[in-house]
């Protein structure tokens, strides 16, 4: 079995803010874009224009419904990929040393050339982060775009992981949050970031901003203020109506 | 460690180059940068000096590599060889099918115009093709706002000068509140987006009022659920609390729009309800200084809101009272509206609340000198931070036009419109109804159009009638039934050519328009006028047809000749000025397509294929003065026309490439656009940034663009007298007259002030049998038709469940996996079911366009899309169900026909799971063949 490195000098991550997401997908294919003709192995997809298509992908978007105790129900945009974690289960798991976590920023990756299919990564990773790709029989998952956002053929600006560089609506994040200076440690601090499923005693890097509380009228429209008449006759509203011309 | 780190290249070759372009893979024109490796796409990202999208990009845009690669992709003229709908084609040559298509349309031109019909869908170039079907001569052609959004569109022109999107936008920057009614993924895209990221960001407020809480009403602040059908009401309700409390922007008002113009208030006048004007024509205000009438633009004067004025024995009022006394009406009480609308009074209450916190206690103001019209100079600009937002949620309706004046009436009693924080136009918007041309319908053997098809009409005397007063558009656009219909009506063209009313047509001309599957009210009956034939003859009753698409889309079977269009990144284009152009709140900006991959197929550019056309036909405009044809390709006429001197479609790089706007054309042009990425902006000076209808600097800035060739200040129409002189027809007055079963409802409808009636379908039929409504939303991941045959896309998309509010999902014991009977009273599907909770609890929804018909696309026939998919259109027709007075009323809007799919009305019950969606329709043969079983798209190995 594989080992962690005891620390790592960084811990690049991402941080997703829940309260922005609109679900629009765009992540999910910018990441399929990127990662197919890039590291490793194609993302492939098998009967593509059939009955059952399915394809590998390392980064989805789900749909949750929360429906609170009063108030309209809400739908939470959830974008799901490999969390980096300190304590990473998948690596621990791995019979031929191919799943490692980098001592330098903490990245978690597959060595495809090592990796056997055997599968027992995606078994141990409780988040369900990892995919076969069933055409390269190769272990999948989130590089956190490695070969990008070190990339010396790449403008600066762009040395991002390509769901941070589309995503519309700036709900993703990246840098380091092993440095509580960062922008994402900040962001992570002011609004409450959280851990998925800490209970796992996984340790992610990534985390998730949670969404603001919403409907909050529901709670309060009955004190709300309501707007003052000017009057409550047609001639007192046009008595009105020429005192605040005068007035302008 | 176990093992030592492998060495990795962190710097492996992204691409051997990157093309920049623009995106296509919905209407939003995003630039999208191109990596090749070996000449092939190999990756597409968003090109972060755009101004529309600024480096971001959609899953559409991203999946875009797989359109290039689609199975779908059309390879090569296409001639009809079984029956109509079979899909059996030979391939032909392009020459071929070039005099197939001039052997049908020249004896047309020669002896009745009229005849050829030419629609196009979601096209992006109708400034030519406007242009060719004018040099044509026939009267049919528009493009398909009829059934999208000519509600908003032409509302917006009316009362303001411009509407959304293409016309103008949030001001993201700095606005506090946003409202948004009826928007799903509806244009544009990523700038929504990215706004809302902004906004929330800063912590500014999200409204989100919508039945369905997806998307954007997801990550809203606040939900309000309302029911379909009533924003207008629950706006005119705003209006009412507003105007009570004195929240609105009197100087606003008095300065730049109608409400200090004075109005004819005599009911026995043939004038009644026009209005007050001077030798001149100009409308008159009541001078608070003087007391006098006079001119609104006049320098100095200063416009009365509260008193009178007799001439002649008339009373006239201000607009403002007539406006004030109709909405202080308890009938606009949240208390009187809540039931209908669906939301509690006091919610209306605080919403009103609100938006006067924001909008007054919050206002924002600019130290930036400006003068106005008037001449008067002005030290700052205030700015009330209220912004709002729609789209097709309360366009799709039959009361859509008066909702879309409603709200914006409510922007501009906020004071809202075009000041800081609030909504913002775009170049080149604003631009007044009487700015737009007039529509032009009569058809000449042998001769061009008198002038543009579309436009805006100003009264009676503007409609498309002949002297019988017969519609002289195959769509009956600009008729008594649906008078100012700016977009044409596309939705009804096939049916009024297979009844031959007003007359038969010989060819449909369609470009991009699915009109044989989910862009017509009533797909399979639409099926059935395609394919029928005149029994006397046996032809078929429209007797050819001729499309053009990129993909072997549902209409391609139903084609006779298909002529075969690029993908995207094959072509030239252009995102017009004189078109529907890419421009921001601060500047003006167009941008090109342009072939940053060559076709692998025998297949052309539509429009360098109808400037073939053109110039074959002899088109005036098409051909040079020696009959050779005028223009190369598309490519060329970019560069080269000129729709008036020096105006040309870009405005960037002319004369020797250093003029903007006005000048001479420049061969290098395009040239000049890809290196500047595709894309020009040129933008507005700061002090011309606001109050743009109003502001001096503004009109001079657009005069100097080429936007208009004089200063065209204006006010905007709280009141809207084309309207009003519509119904003084109805009412009898002048030599235009309705027929007589139209004039109630014109009169009804019609109204110069924003009217909330009940959508005509639910009104005319038992509400208690279709007690439900029943909506689409166009998803994020997907584009119409077109996303379904992208192997990324559709494992994204692949169905479309109908969802059912909780309340329903219970009473009638759904549970996962069960399907349901949907009726309405035009038709009936069975289609699986899904619960959702955040619904408003009277309506049921689907995505849109994500059910495909069997063969089409290149998808397998067992295709989820084609068993488990649906199409709501089944249920929808162009028709209201028959009244018994003898008429047959459209499913419209009354004042543009829009069509009012959003008024559906249904019922469901639970029923047993069939082996796949119904109505199944026969699989059609694909032209195409179909797709790989496995995809693994890398290019550099």
């Amino acid at each position: 079995m594989t080992q962690l490195p005891t620390s790592t000098t960084r811990k690049l991550g991402l941080v997703i803010d829940l309260d922005t997401c609109v679900g629009c997908h765009a992540c999910v294919i910018a990441c399929k874009g990127w990662n197919t003709e890039n590291y490793g192995a194609p993302l492939s997809d098998q009967d593509p224009y059939g009955a059952a298509p399915s394809g590998t992908f390392l980064n989805r978007v789900h749909s949750y419904e929360i429906t609170p105790k009063t108030g309209p129900a809400q739908l939470v945009h959830f974008p799901k990929s490999c969390l980096h974690c300190e304590d990473a289960p998948c690596v621990t798991v791995c019979p031929t040393g191919a799943s490692y976590k980098r001592v330098d920023d903490g990245i978690v990756l597959v060595n495809e050339t090592d990796c056997i299919g055997c599968g027992l990564c995606a078994w141990a990773c409780p988040y369900g982060a990892r995919e076969m790709d069933k055409a390269a029989g190769v272990m999948k998952k989130c590089t956190l775009c490695v070969d990008r956002i070190y990339n010396e053929n790449l403008p600066e600006i762009d040395r991002e992981p390509a769901c941070v560089r589309t995503c519309p609506a700036g709900a993703r994040h990246f840098g380091d949050l092993g440095d509580p200076g960062s922008d994402v440690s900040q962001l992570v601090a002011t609004r409450g970031g959280i851990d998925l499923m800490p209970e796992m005693g996984t340790k992610p890097v990534n985390k998730y901003l949670p969404p603001r509380p919403r409907d909050t009228w529901e709670q309060t429209d009955i004190l709300a203020p309501f707007l003052t008449p000017v009057s409550e006759t047609p001639q007192g509203f046009l008595g009105w109506l020429d005192r605040a011309l005068d007035r302008l | 460690m176990g093992h030592p780190e492998p060495h990795l290249d962190l710097s492996p070759r992204v691409s051997d180059e990157v093309r920049k372009t623009t995106c296509y893979m919905c209407a939003c024109r995003c630039g999208i940068d191109v990596h090749l490796k070996a000449g092939r796409v190999a990756y597409i990202e968003g090109n972060r000096d755009h101004p529309v999208n600024k480096g971001v990009l959609c899953a559409k845009g991203s999946a875009g590599i797989m359109q290039v690669n689609a199975p779908s992709r059309l390879r090569a003229p296409l001639r009809r060889t079984g029956p109509r709908g079979s899909g059996q084609f030979e391939e032909i040559t392009w020459d071929e099918a070039l005099q197939t298509a001039v052997d049908w349309m020249a004896p047309l031109r020669e002896t009745a115009p009229q005849k050829l019909a030419f629609f196009t869908g979601r096209d992006q170039s109708q400034s030519l093709t406007s242009w060719w079907a004018q040099a044509f001569g026939t009267p049919n052609y528009a493009a398909h706002g009829g059934f999208c959004s000519v509600n908003m569109a032409a509302a917006g022109i009316y009362t303001m000068g411009g509407a959304f999107w293409e016309f103008g936008q949030p001001d993201w920057e700095r606005t506090k509140l946003l409202l948004l009614f009826g928007v799903a993924e509806d244009h544009d895209s990523n700038p929504i987006k990215m706004g809302l990221g902004k906004l929330k960001a800063r912590g500014a407020r999200v409204i989100g009022i919508n039945p369905i809480r997806t998307g954007y009403n997801a990550v809203a602040d606040d939900w309000i659920g309302i029911t379909p059908g009533t924003d207008g009401l629950l706006i005119l309700s705003l209006i009412h609390c507003l105007l009570k409390a004195g929240k609105i922007d009197l100087d606003y008002l008095t300065r730049f729009t109608n409400a200090p113009v004075l109005v004819n208030e005599d009911p026995a006048s043939p004038e009644n309800g026009l209005f007050l004007r001077d030798a001149r024509g100009k409308p008159l205000v009541l001078d608070r200084a003087t007391g006098l009438p006079t001119a609104f633009d006049a320098p100095g004067v200063k416009p009365g809101l509260a008193h009178g004025y007799r001439r002649a024995g008339i009373t006239h009022r201000p607009v403002f009272q007539i406006l004030a006394e109709r909405y202080l009406s308890d009938d606009y009480a949240p208390e009187a509206v809540a039931g209908r609308c669906g939301i509690p009074a006091p919610r209306i209450h605080a919403l009103a609340a609100e938006l006067a916190r924001v909008a007054f206690d919050e206002a924002i103001e600019i130290p930036q000198p400006w003068t106005d019209f008037r001449g008067e100079r002005q030290e700052t600009m205030i700015g009330r931070p209220v912004a709002m937002h729609a789209m097709r949620g309360i366009s799709a309706h039959s009361n859509g036009f008066q909702t879309a004046r409603a709200l914006h009436l409510l922007q501009i009693l906020l004071g809202t419109v075009e000041t800081p924080g609030g909504f913002r136009f775009k170049p080149p918007y604003p631009k007044p109804p009487e700015a737009h041309p007039k529509p032009h319908a009569t058809a000449t053997p042998g001769q061009p159009l008198k002038g543009p098809h579309l436009g805006y009409p100003m009264g009676p005397e503007d409609l498309a009638l002949d002297a019988d007063g017969r519609a002289q558009r195959i769509d009956k656009a600009f008729t008594w039934e649906n008078p100012l219909s700016a977009h044409g009506l596309m939705h009804m063209v096939i049916s009024n050519a297979h009844a031959g009313d007003p007359y038969r047509i010989d060819t449909l001309f369609l470009y991009m328009a699915n009109m044989a599957w989910n862009s017509s009210m009533g797909t399979a009956r639409t099926i059935e006028m395609l394919t029928d034939t005149d029994p006397e003859t046996g032809d078929y009753v429209i007797p050819r047809i001729i499309y053009s698409d990129a993909y072997s889309s549902e209409m391609v079977a139903y084609a006779d000749l298909i002529l075969p269009d690029t993908t995207y990144l094959e072509r030239h284009d252009c995102i017009s000025l004189l078109d529907r152009p890419i421009s921001e709140a601060d500047a003006a900006g167009d941008a090109i397509r342009w072939p940053v991959v060559a076709p692998d197929r025998d297949v052309r550019g539509f429009q360098s294929v109808l400037l073939d056309l053109g110039a074959r036909l002899g088109l005036p405009g098409f051909v040079a003065d020696d009959g050779s044809p005028a223009y190369a390709d598309y490519a060329d006429y970019i560069t080269r026309h000129e729709r008036r001197p020096g105006i040309g479609p870009l405005m960037g790089f002319r004369n020797d490439g250093t003029a903007t706007g006005r000048g001479a054309p420049n061969p290098e042009q395009l040239a000049r656009y890809i290196e500047n990425g595709s894309h020009f902006t040129h933008h507005i000076p700061e002090a011309a940034q606001f109050y743009k209808p109003w502001n001096m600097a503004y009109q001079e800035w657009a005069v100097s663009l080429g936007l208009y060739d004089s200063p065209q200040p204006y006010i905007f129409n709280l009141w809207l007298e084309p309207l009003r002189r519509f119904q003084l027809a109805a009412e009898g007055h002048g030599p235009h007259q309705p027929p007589d079963h139209l004039r109630t409802r014109i009169k009804a409808t019609m109204d110069p002030l924003p009217v909330w009636y009940e959508p005509f379908e639910q009104a005319a039929i038992d509400t208690a049998a279709y007690p439900l409504h029943a909506l689409t939303q166009r998803p994020m991941a997907m584009y119409h038709s077109w996303g379904s045959q992208n192997a990324w896309l559709r494992q994204i998309h692949g169905e479309n469940p109908l969802y059912l509010p909780t309340n329903l999902w219970e009473d009638h014991g759904f549970t996962e996996g069960s399907w349901g009977r949907v009726t309405s009273p035009h038709g009936e599907i069975t289609v699986p079911v899904a619960h959702m909770a955040a619904l408003n609890p009277n309506t049921v929804w689907t995505w849109n366009a994500i059910g495909k018909r069997k063969g089409a696309w290149a998808l397998d026939p067992d295709a989820p899309e084609a068993t488990r998919g649906f199409l709501l259109n089944h249920l929808i027709h162009e028709l209201l169900p028959p009244k018994g007075d003898g008429h047959r009323w459209a499913n419209s809007d009354p004042i543009t026909g829009q069509a009012a799919w959003f008024d559906l009305r249904v019922r469901i019950e639970k029923c047993p799971a069939p082996r796949e969606a119904h109505p199944a329709l026969p699989p059609l043969a694909s032209p195409v063949g179909r797709g790989p079983k496995s995809l693994a798209w890398k290019i550099g190995r």
